[in-house]
C-alpha cells in the first residue's frame, strides 16, 4: 500500500513538473512548424512568470496575472517575429537575445521594486491559482488505488494545468483539421509553395509566433502564480530548453509532445523522490547524479530510441523570394 | 473579335544594374499553346514572375482578356485565372496530394469538407485530362513526372484558364514528356491557353502554335511555329549562327584505361542500386551511359570515382586497382565532372579562383606546403578562363555569380587541365545554354583525340548519340545492353531504357 501511495505521489508530482515543459513544447511546436526556430521559450516563460506575479500581487487576482503573463510573453514573441520574419535576422541570435533580456530585466526590476534580492513577496489567497477539486474526488476516496489516483493525479490541480492539458487536443485539431493548420504545416516545409498559392508567409509566421507567446505565457504564469507562489530569479531553470529537446523527441507532433513532456516530468519527479534514498547494492546516490538523471536519459533517448527526427524543412531559414 | 488571353505592352524591369526585361511586348492568343524560348538569363523567368505576381514591373501594362490589370501578388494572378507550374516545384513534400492541391484554396476554416471536394476534383481532372494521380499519396514519394501532374492539377483546381509552364520537361523522361504534351493538347482542345518556357527547340517545334524568342532581356522575334525552323530559332536565340558539334571522328581506340568489374553498390538501407556492372573503356574512346535518371547511374559514377566504396567488384584505372577514396582516385589519374555542379563540383560561395583549384590545391603550382599562392592561383584561373571562354573573365568574382554554363566551364577547365587518363563527365550540359553546349562538346571530343578514356553519363539522348562511340543502357541498376552508336537509334535505346532489350530477346 505504501508503494502505491509513493507511486501516486510521484505521478502527481511528475504531472505538475511536466506542465511548464508542455506549454513551452507546444509553443515551440507552433513556432517551428511555421519555420521559426524559437530558443527564446525560456526567456518568454521567465518574463511571463515575472509579469504574472507582479500583476497578481497588485490586483490580487490570479487570472489578471495570467492575462498579463500572456501579454508580456506575446510582446517578446512579436520582437522575435519582427527580427526573424520582417527583418530576416538570425533566429538563434534573436532568441538568445530574448533569453538574456528576460533574465536580466526580471532580476533588475524585481530588485528595484521589491528589494528582496530579485524575488517577489509570496502570493496568497485569490492572487494564487488554487487547486480545483473535480467532482467525485471525495466520493471515490475510499476505492483502493483508483480513489487516491483520481484525487491526487487527475483532480486537485490549479486551472493552468487543465488549460495546458486542453491545449494538446486543441493544437492537434488546429494543426490537422483547420485551414490555418494546413497552411502552418506547409509554411514550415516550403514557404515558397505557400507564397505561390497566394497566401502570406509573414502573416502565417506571425500568427504562429503569437500562439507560441500565448502558451509560454501560460507556462510562465503556472510556474510563479500556481506552483511556486512567488517569482524567483531564473526560476525557469532551463525548462525552455528541455522543452525543445522534448519537441524533437516528439517529432513536432502534439500528442507525442504530451507523452515526451510527461516522461520528462516523471523522470524529474523520480529524481526528486530518490534524493537521500539508499538503494540496495549502491548505497546513497549523490544528489548531483540524481539531478542529472533526466538530462542523461534525455540524451540517451534522443540519441538512440526515437529514430530519425526530421525537423520542418524550412525551419530557421528566413523567407526571401527567389532572384 | 476575341481579345488575346494575355497582352503585355512595354514591360520593363530592372534589378539594380541588371536590365532583366526591356520594353517587352507580347500577345498570347486565347486557346493556343505559345512557346517562349531564350538562353539562360535571357529574361524569360523574370517575365513570367511578373505575370504571376512575384514582382511588379517598373513600367508597362498587362491586359488579361483585354482588360488592363495590376498583378501585385500570386493571389491576384490566381484570381485572374493565371496558373503557373514552376521549374522547381512548389510542393510540400511530406503532405498528401490532396492537401497540396487544397493549400491556399481551402474555401472554409475547417478542411474536412474542402478535402472531400478536392478528392472528387482530383479524380475528375484525372479522367478529363489524363492527369491520374492518387490523392492520398505523399507528394515526396511520387516520381518527378507525377509531382508535375500535381502542380498542373493545383493550377486547374484554382480555375486557371491560362497555364504557364517554366521549363517543364527538364526533369522528365522522354515518355513523361510525351504524356505532358498530350495533357497540354487536351487543355488547348478545351479552350485553355498554355504558355511554355523552354530552351529546347525540339519541344517548341513539336507542341506550340506560336513562338516568341527572347535574348538579353529583349523580345527579339515572334513566329508562327509552322513558318519557322529549328535553325532559325537557334540563330535568333543566340544572335549568331550556331554550329553543330562535329560528329565523332571514330579514332582507333588503344589499351583499356578504365576497367569496371562486377561492381555492385548497396545503399545504407541495403537496397541494391548498382547490380553487377562490368565494362571497360579504352584510350581514345567515349562510352555513354544512357538511362532514366535514378537507375543507378549516379551510384555507379560515385563508385568508380571512389566517393563511395562498392559493396562488391573492382575498379581499375590505368592498370592499377582503385583501393582508396576519391582523393586516391584523382592521384591515380581520374578526372571527374560531377553531375550536380552545385552539390559536388563547386563551392558557390567561393571566388572563382578558389573553385577552380578545388581538389587540385596541393599541386606545386598553387603554392608550397600548407600555403596557397594566391597570385599564382588567380593568374592560372585567369588563363583557364580565357582559354575556356568563361564570361565574365574575372577570377575574383563569386562562383555563384556566373551563369550555369560558365560555372560548368570552370569545372571542366579544372578537371581536364590536369594530368589524367580517365575522364568521367556526368550531365555536362544540364542547365547550360546552347552556345556553351557546343563548346563543352568540342572540349570532350578534344580529350578523346588526345587518347583519354571518357565515360559520359547523360539523360539527353541527343548528347549521347552525338559524342559516344558505344552506349551502355542501365535500368534498375543493371546493364540492359550495349550498342555501338553507329548501329542503333533513339527508338532502340529508348526501349532499352525501359528495360526491354529486343536484340537479346530475338
Amino acid at each position: 500500500m505504501e508503494l502505491i501511495d509513493t507511486a501516486i505521489g510521484v505521478f502527481a508530482s511528475g504531472l505538475r513538473l511536466a506542465i511548464p515543459l508542455l506549454c513551452a513544447c507546444l509553443a515551440g511546436l507552433y513556432s517551428e512548424r511555421s519555420g521559426i526556430v524559437d530558443i527564446g521559450l525560456e526567456g518568454k516563460m521567465l518574463a511571463a512568470a515575472f509579469g504574472a506575479t507582479v500583476a497578481a500581487l497588485s490586483t490580487g487576482s490570479a487570472l489578471a496575472g495570467l492575462g498579463v503573463g500572456i501579454v508580456v510573453s506575446v510582446m517578446l514573441g512579436l520582437i522575435h517575429g519582427f527580427a526573424s520574419i520582417s527583418q530576416r535576422g538570425n533566429q538563434i541570435v534573436s532568441g538568445m537575445a530574448i533569453n538574456m533580456l528576460a533574465v536580466g530585466l526580471t532580476a533588475l526590476l524585481g530588485n528595484a521594486w521589491f528589494r528582496e534580492g530579485g524575488r517577489t513577496p509570496s502570493l496568497e489567497g485569490a492572487a494564487r491559482f488554487q487547486p480545483i477539486a473535480l467532482p467525485g474526488a471525495e466520493a471515490l476516496a475510499g476505492v483502493p488505488v483508483i480513489g487516491p489516483f483520481y484525487k491526487s493525479v487527475v483532480s486537485g490541480h490549479p486551472l493552468p494545468v487543465y488549460l495546458a492539458l486542453a491545449a494538446v487536443p486543441m493544437t492537434w485539431f488546429l494543426l490537422y483539421r483547420t485551414r490555418w493548420g494546413l497552411r502552418l504545416r506547409a509554411v514550415g516545409e516550403n514557404p515558397a509553395a505557400v507564397d505561390t498559392a497566394g497566401v502570406s508567409v509573414s502573416a502565417l509566421r506571425y500568427s504562429a509566433v503569437v500562439m507560441a507567446g500565448v502558451l509560454c505565457g501560460l507556462g510562465g504564469t503556472y510556474l510563479a502564480v500556481a506552483q511556486a507562489a512567488a517569482f524567483l530569479p531564473n526560476m525557469t531553470a532551463g525548462k525552455g530548453f528541455i522543452a525543445l529537446a522534448a519537441l524533437i523527441f516528439a517529432k513536432w507532433r502534439p500528442v507525442h509532445a504530451l507523452g515526451a513532456c510527461l516522461l520528462f516530468g516523471l523522470l524529474d519527479a523520480v529524481a526528486i523522490r530518490l534524493q537521500g534514498v539508499s538503494l540496495p547494492g549502491v548505497g546513497q546516490v549523490p544528489v548531483q547524479a540524481i539531478q542529472a538523471l533526466p538530462y542523461v536519459i534525455t540524451v540517451v533517448l534522443l540519441a538512440g530510441f526515437v529514430g530519425r527526427a526530421i525537423p520542418p524543412k524550412a525551419v530557421g531559414i528566413p523567407y526571401v523570394k527567389e532572384r | 473579335m476575341t481579345h488575346p488571353a494575355i497582352e503585355l505592352i512595354g514591360i520593363d524591369k530592372r534589378f539594380g544594374a541588371v536590365h532583366a526585361n526591356k520594353d517587352i511586348a507580347l500577345r498570347i492568343e486565347a486557346g493556343t499553346i505559345h512557346g517562349i524560348i531564350g538562353e539562360n538569363g535571357a529574361g524569360k523567368s523574370t517575365l513570367m514572375s511578373i505575370l504571376y505576381g512575384f514582382y511588379e514591373a517598373d513600367k508597362g501594362e498587362i491586359r488579361v482578356n483585354g482588360a488592363p490589370v495590376r498583378i501585385r501578388s500570386s493571389a491576384d494572378a490566381i484570381a485572374l485565372g493565371i496558373g503557373m507550374v514552376h521549374q522547381h516545384f512548389m510542393l510540400v513534400e511530406p503532405m498528401t496530394v490532396a492537401e497540396n492541391v487544397l493549400l491556399g484554396a481551402e474555401g472554409a476554416a475547417l478542411i474536412e469538407k474542402p478535402l472531400e471536394h478536392a478528392y472528387a476534383e482530383i479524380r475528375r481532372l484525372g479522367r478529363d485530362y489524363g492527369l491520374v494521380v492518387d490523392p492520398d499519396a505523399t507528394v515526396g514519394e511520387l516520381s518527378v513526372g507525377l509531382q508535375q501532374r500535381v502542380e498542373i492539377i493545383k493550377a486547374l483546381y484554382r480555375g486557371a484558364n491560362i497555364l504557364i509552364l517554366d521549363e517543364p520537361t527538364g526533369v522528365l523522361t522522354p515518355a513523361e514528356a510525351t504524356q505532358l504534351f498530350e495533357v497540354l493538347k487536351e487543355l488547348r482542345r478545351q479552350g485553355r491557353t498554355v504558355m511554355i518556357i523552354t530552351h529546347k527547340l525540339k519541344e517548341i517545334m513539336a507542341i506550340t502554335d506560336h513562338v516568341s524568342v527572347m535574348r538579353r532581356g529583349e523580345m527579339v522575334a515572334h513566329r508562327k511555329t509552322a513558318e519557322t525552323s529549328m535553325a532559325e530559332l537557334a540563330e535568333l536565340m543566340v544572335g549568331r549562327p550556331v554550329q553543330q558539334p562535329v560528329a565523332h571522328t571514330g579514332a582507333t581506340p588503344g589499351a583499356p584505361l578504365l576497367e569496371v568489374a562486377h561492381v555492385t553498390v548497396a545503399d545504407s538501407r541495403g537496397v541494391v542500386r548498382v547490380d553487377d556492372v562490368s565494362f571497360s573503356i579504352r584510350a581514345g574512346e567515349i562510352v555513354g551511359i544512357a538511362g532514366v535518371s535514378g537507375n543507378g547511374q549516379s551510384e555507379l559514377i560515385e563508385a568508380i570515382s571512389g566517393i563511395i566504396p562498392p559493396t562488391r567488384g573492382q575498379v581499375t584505372i590505368a592498370g592499377k586497382p582503385l583501393t582508396g577514396d576519391a582523393a586516391a582516385a584523382r592521384l591515380q589519374g581520374l578526372a571527374h565532372v560531377p553531375e550536380d555542379r552545385h552539390r559536388m563540383g563547386l563551392v558557390t560561395a567561393f571566388p572563382a579562383y578558389e573553385s577552380a583549384i578545388l581538389g587540385r590545391q596541393d599541386a606545386p603550382k598553387y603554392g608550397a606546403g600548407p600555403l596557397i599562392d594566391r597570385v599564382a592561383t588567380v593568374t592560372d584561373t585567369a588563363d583557364k578562363m580565357s582559354r575556356f571562354d568563361v564570361r565574365p573573365q574575372n577570377p575574383l568574382l563569386k562562383t555563384a555569380n556566373f551563369s550555369g554554363g560558365n560555372q560548368q566551364k570552370i569545372v571542366i577547365a579544372r578537371e581536364i587541365e590536369t594530368a589524367f587518363s580517365v575522364l568521367i563527365v556526368a550531365q555536362p550540359t544540364r542547365g547550360v545554354d546552347i552556345g556553351a553546349i557546343a563548346f563543352i562538346h568540342e572540349e570532350i571530343l578534344k580529350q578523346k583525340a588526345l587518347g583519354k578514356a571518357i565515360l559520359l553519363v547523360s539523360v539527353e539522348l541527343d548528347e549521347l548519340f552525338a559524342l559516344s562511340d558505344r552506349l551502355i543502357v542501365m535500368c534498375g541498376g543493371r546493364v540492359v545492353g550495349e550498342r555501338a552508336t553507329a548501329e542503333t537509334d533513339h527508338n532502340e535505346i529508348g526501349l532499352m531504357m525501359a528495360g526491354v532489350d529486343q536484340g537479346r530477346a530475338a
